[in-house]
């Protein structure tokens, strides 16, 4: 682990002159390792809660949006199954191309309200660390 | 083409919209004092605001001109563009907006320099955003070009030269609080000259949009309602090429992404992609009726003859339905567009040229605040010069394939980047730059080869010049080979400092918590 008043001058791989660890914040002097600070909050119930619920929200969300959007697109370049009437003059292509639009709504309003939620995880993760809990 | 006093009318909402913009600039030079200030407003825009000016970042030419005209001549394959502009925004802000928010702060290569300690990869991604905003840019000028000869009659350099140096004017004097609020204005133009357009249409439908795709069925045909049975294998791989383009090279386009910087906080950012999804959305959910509207009272000859790709469809049914005066607004509204769209596109490029470039790798980080607000203005200034240099020997030149690289390019040198750089635990520096690298020349490459370029010589195949198919996973395989084979391997980069930890990029960029938040308080044991 690399502490932080070294950081700013390791040369990267070409040799130039490496720009300067953003977030480098701390005073000089104090030797922390800068590894130990984040995993501290990482380890935090909070934390690990929120990592849980983010990624069981968008790993399924993002499947389901690009495999919705991809068949659609597979569909009517390669077959003619969307060309058909399906209420009135709207054919199947129109039905599932606004089908997707009203996708697209849904998930977003999903993940702001979930996203919203999830502030407060964070907040109770900041608290518990500068508890000093997560050691 | 349109009357004399069509001209005259339009001239004067022209005017009225420089103007506009211009006092907009003026107003906006009073808040923008510093660095933090030009490049993302000082981060204080509210979330409505930055909403509007997102779907007015968004929302360019070829949304408004482009679909209308290709819905008019072409029926539902037009349409097809609106659902994959959509679709495309979902990467934006499910899988991108917030860890960018949260690792970034002027810049992409902020976003990518939070985890990698290198200029190497802040010089790639400098170089792929100013290609990418440059593109772009030269597409929009171009078209801007032909569009003002086709409406007003001015020349093609006027326009040109003219709205180059309006887009200088608005960067260099009011930065990105200028640009903010001509997003803003234009994003409630294109609302209002959109429902004025819909509304007028579907008073001849007794207000009942099934009424109207009968009367498409019935006078146009009903092939206009459906997409074209698939004619080869080569032409539905293209399809499917254009659309992979679309869908993640929207998520790697710069002047959007900034975007996100501009506001205080996760929540503000959340409240604006709320306001744009629906402007977005709304917008091109009514793109049929513009476009099926054109075909029914203007004509697809009449479309064809003012324009082969049918771009001016919008202004011609305002014409017709609506008289000079709506003709003129329309019209103001497609001029509103274009100089909100380039504004964000010379922001964009101008701040990695002088914030990656110039601050970073030249000067080392070391500049004053001062001497980075003069680099972000002159900046400004090369790029637009750069760009009408570009744009003015392009006249009549079908400028599709710049726009086509500049998706395949976001899409296969920033998103597999990107995403690793936030996913990737294993991801290290000589993976990152050999993956933007083959990204950017492949996808080059191949719209160089492909008919847009070389016409009836062409080598790769596809019609509409989108390499995508091919550069994206070109693009993931080589950050991946890049890092299994060569460089040092993730963890002795971490060792040397050469990359930061990534248990830290991880919770960074998943809560925003910035270092001092974590930082041990002083009387814990």
């Amino acid at each position: 682990m690399i502490p932080y008043e070294f950081c700013n001058t390791v040369p990267d791989a070409e040799g130039a002159i490496a720009t300067g660890l953003p977030g480098a914040t701390l005073e000089k002097g104090v030797l922390v390792e800068r590894h130990e600070e984040w995993v501290r909050v990482e380890r935090t119930t909070a934390f690990q809660e929120y990592s849980r619920k983010r990624k069981a929200f968008l790993i399924p969300a993002t499947i389901f949006f690009l495999l919705f959007f991809f068949v659609f697109v597979f569909l009517a370049a390669f077959t003619t199954v969307l060309n058909g009437k399906a209420v009135g003059p709207l054919t199947w292509a129109y039905i599932y191309g606004i089908a997707q639009f009203v996708m697209t709504w849904i998930l977003m309003h999903i993940y702001v309200s979930q996203a919203n939620k999830w502030d407060d995880l964070v907040e109770q993760a900041r608290r518990e660390v500068a508890e000093g809990k997560g050691r | 083409m349109f009357g004399l006093s069509d001209y005259a009318t339009a001239i004067i909402f022209f005017v009225l919209i420089i103007l506009l913009t211009l006092g907009i600039t003026a107003y906006a030079s009073m808040q923008n004092k510093s660095t933090s200030d030009h490049y993302v407003a000082g981060g204080k825009i509210k979330g409505w605001q930055n909403g509007l000016a997102i779907a007015g970042d968004y929302l360019s030419a070829a949304s408004f001109l482009g679909i209308a005209g290709a819905i008019a001549l072409q029926g539902f394959a037009g349409f097809y563009l609106s659902i994959g502009f959509l679709v495309a925004f979902l990467v934006v802000l499910l899988l991108v907006a917030e860890p960018l928010r949260n690792l970034g702060k002027y810049t992409l290569a902020d976003m990518l320099t939070a985890r990698f300690n290198t200029s190497s990869i802040r010089s790639a991604a400098a170089v792929s955003t100013i290609s990418i905003s440059m593109f772009y840019m030269i597409a929009q000028l171009v078209g801007a070009g032909a569009l003002i000869k086709l409406l007003l009659d001015i020349p093609y350099a006027y326009s040109v030269i003219g709205i180059g140096i309006l887009m200088t004017i608005y960067i260099v004097i009011g930065g990105m609080v200028a640009t903010t609020y001509i997003q803003i204005t234009k994003a409630v133009l294109l609302i209002a000259g959109s429902i004025v357009l819909v509304l007028i249409v579907l008073a001849n439908y007794s207000f009942n949009p099934v009424a109207l795709f009968n009367a498409v069925e019935a006078e146009i045909g009903s092939q206009a309602l459906h997409p074209p049975p698939p004619s080869s294998i080569t032409a539905s791989l293209d399809v499917i090429s254009l659309n992979i383009a679309l869908v993640l090279g929207t998520a790697g386009l710069p002047h959007i992404l900034i975007r996100f910087l501009t506001v205080p906080d996760a929540k503000t950012a959340r409240s604006s992609i709320i306001w744009s999804t629906w402007i977005i959305g709304l917008f091109y959910l009514v793109t049929p009726v513009l476009g099926y509207g054109a075909a029914l009272f203007v004509g697809q000859d009449a479309i064809r003859a003012a324009s082969p790709e049918g771009n001016l469809a919008a202004p011609q049914l305002a014409s017709t339905l609506g008289g000079p005066i709506l003709f003129a607004f329309v019209s103001a509204v497609a001029f509103a567009t274009i100089i909100a769209v380039v504004s964000g596109l010379v922001l964009a490029a101008s701040s990695a040229f002088a914030h990656d470039f110039y601050t970073n790798v030249i000067r080392n980080g070391e500049a004053s605040d001062n001497e980075q607000f003069r680099a972000a203005r002159i900046a400004a200034i090369g790029i637009s010069v750069a760009a009408i240099v570009f744009a003015l020997p392009l006249q009549g030149a079908n400028v599709a394939f710049l726009v086509a690289l500049a998706f395949a390019v976001a899409a296969s040198a920033n998103v597999p980047v990107i995403l690793l750089t936030i996913f990737w635990k294993k991801f290290n520096t000589t993976g990152a730059v050999v993956g933007m690298s083959v990204g950017l020349f492949t996808s080059v490459g191949l719209v160089i080869l492909s008919p847009l370029v070389l016409g009836e010589a062409a080598i790769f195949p596809f019609e509409r010049g989108s390499p995508a198919l091919i550069s994206v996973p070109l693009g993931f395989l080589a950050c991946y080979l890049g890092t299994i084979l060569g460089g040092r391997g993730a963890e002795r980069e971490r060792e040397q400092g050469l990359q930061i930890d990534y248990d830290e990029i991880y919770v960074r960029s998943l809560t925003g918590l910035r270092p001092e938040d974590v930082e041990e308080a002083p009387q814990s044991r």
